[in-house]
């Protein structure tokens, strides 16, 4: 089932002092979301990811294209009793504490008395803030900030959760926690869709991503499908071979690199693998592996950007 | 309305641990205090020369704080993206201003009421005012209040769509050329272009004179000042200060609903 269904999407900005002209920063994009996955929303800085954000919770309205959360308009504010926003770089009223500020956000949802209280304790212990929880919010680091704003977007429960890049500003550790809640949501069945341009993490726990650039799409899947489709020849090991063998192999290979009895050759399109193997096994030497060279996401992102 | 409320405390709570509206009440104090040394260079006329410094006091430094903090709330959000985890909740847009301005009048009252004690208390230092004058007193006040919340009002409108210190020129302009206001109507005679400009600014630009129908002789009810207060004329700058604090709030939501938060 679609939580999230994004209907060809289109905002414009007007630009320029005098005479204003429109700039398009989100093109046509049209998406789902399935309930329960976890949703990576890729793409270098300036592609449109957190205009797309704000769109889908309203505080931007498109030029044209629709958009629905859970069965609901984006602006239908019932539905937003449902799910939990993490603005990028987030920033709270800094005359608060911790207690105070989700206190404040519960409150909005309608919550209160001791459960909203025990719920605002269990928040500030699981994103790790509990020794800072009565401490003003102008003390604290970006991280901390961060750390509290994921807490603020799961108040309510929520069974949708945006997260505008959760991990940045986060050290290490602070990264490996955030992984750590985004997976216990899944489990807790929450969808996720989360916006990033720190791309181990990305691959670490995304079941599905799409790639924006330039404000369009670019791709939307599996990581395996898209990284599948573009994979870039294959690397083959060899023993038992010899100087003449290596010669031989040489004109299908575009590397080839002995290392101690293991030959390690690269073949670069489906043609050349097939020679190498018909000849690995016509004249017995030993095949020890066959590797597909999947770019990275990184690799292929780099590509994309420097393509376009 | 609950959301509304929790947004009206959380408006308090950051004008009161803001620095700004100490700075503010104590000016106000000491010069309310000043007030009692300026009365004594008086002949007879000390309390009265206290209560119009000290009304005076109230109604300059509550203006300053509508404007200080009334244009810096809206726009502080904004500019600092507070705003953005806020309406992602199920929170309207028009709940986030009707709190805001809420919050605004709450600091306003309990500032106005600081103030207030503080006159009383320069009143009662001389202790040759009368008994009613102390009473007479809340309905001065009162109406300074309507006068700032109607600024606060109009604060909060310019801030939803300028920057702060353009809406801090135009609320104290306004303000200022609103105590004047029954001259408006008389800019422009013979000319008919002119006449209708004044006419229309007469109209549009709120009568901040309305307010002023209480002074110190008024409070005082001293032998040679016979006029009562009129309870109709105070009541009637109530209602003229409600209908139009909800036009301009109309207004501001009007304005906040449709922008786009970039």
């Amino acid at each position: 089932m679609a939580v999230i269904e994004i209907e060809n999407l289109t905002k414009d900005f007007a630009v320029g002092f005098w005479r204003k002209r429109p700039v398009r920063v989100l093109d046509d994009l049209t998406l789902e979301v399935r309930a329960g996955e976890i949703f990576g929303f890729l793409g270098p800085n300036g592609a449109g990811k957190s205009t797309t954000l704000k769109l889908l919770m309203r505080l931007l309205f498109p030029t044209s294209g629709s958009a629905r959360i859970l069965g609901r308009p984006a602006g239908d504010p019932a539905m937003h009793q449902r799910i939990g926003y993490l603005p990028e770089n987030p920033y709270f009223y800094d005359y608060l504490t911790p207690r105070e500020l989700l206190a404040f956000m519960g409150r909005l949802f309608g919550m209160g008395g001791p459960s909203l209280a025990r719920k605002v304790d269990g928040l500030v212990r699981q994103v790790g803030l509990g020794e800072s929880a009565d401490v003003q919010l102008r003390k604290f680091s970006k991280g901390m900030v961060q750390r509290l704003g994921i807490a603020q977007a799961l108040i309510n429960d929520p069974e949708v959760v945006f997260l505008d890049e959760p991990m940045s500003g986060l050290d290490p550790l602070g990264r490996m926690e955030v992984r750590r809640i985004v997976t216990g949501l899944r489990e807790r069945g929450v969808t996720v869709f989360l916006s990033s341009h720190i791309l181990p993490d990305v691959e670490a726990i995304c079941d599905r991503v799409a790639i924006l650039n330039r404000g369009r799409l670019q791709e939307a899947g599996t990581l395996e499908d898209i990284l599948r489709a573009r994979i870039a020849g294959h690397e083959l090991i060899l023993s038992g071979w010899t100087d003449a063998t290596l010669e031989l192999l040489r004109p299908w290979c575009s590397e080839v690199r002995p290392m101690g009895e293991r030959l390690h050759l690269r073949a670069d399109d489906r043609e050349n693998l097939e020679a190498v193997l018909r000849f690995v096994f016509a004249h017995g030497l030993e095949l020890v592996s066959v590797n597909p060279i999947r770019p990275s996401l990184e690799e292929y992102f780099q590509t994309l950007v420097v393509g376009s | 309305m609950n959301r509304i409320l929790a947004i009206a405390q959380n408006t308090f709570r950051e004008t009161v641990r803001d620095k700004i509206l100490y700075n503010l009440i104590l000016f106000a104090l000491v010069m309310i205090a000043s007030s009692l040394a300026l009365g004594q260079l008086t002949l007879g006329n000390e309390d009265k020369v206290i209560l119009d410094l000290g009304l005076g006091a109230i109604s300059i430094f509550g203006l300053l704080i509508a404007i200080f903090i009334g244009i810096g709330l809206v726009y502080k959000e904004l500019e600092k993206r507070t705003v953005y985890a806020l309406l992602a909740k199920p929170v309207r847009r028009h709940e986030l201003i009707l709190g805001k301005y809420l919050g605004l009048l709450l600091t306003l009252a309990v500032n106005v009421a600081v103030m207030t004690v503080g006159l009383a208390l320069a009143l009662a230092y001389t202790g040759r005012a009368p008994a009613g004058a102390y009473l007479r007193l809340l309905p001065a006040v009162g109406l300074i209040f309507l006068a700032l919340a109607l600024a606060t009002a109009l604060a909060l409108l310019f801030s939803t769509f300028s920057t702060p210190a353009l809406s801090a020129l135009f609320t104290f302009f306004i303000w200022v050329i609103g105590h004047f206001n029954a001259d408006l109507a008389r800019v422009g005679k013979g000319s008919a272009v002119g006449e209708a400009l004044g006419r229309t600014l007469y109209y549009v630009i709120p009568n901040f004179s309305n307010f002023n129908l209480i002074d110190g002789r008024a409070v005082l009810q001293t032998a040679g000042y016979a006029r009562p207060i009129e309870g109709w004329a105070v009541a009637g700058a109530g209602a003229y200060a409600v209908i139009y604090i909800a036009l301009l709030l109309a207004i501001a939501i009007v304005i906040f609903s449709r922008r786009d938060f970039k």
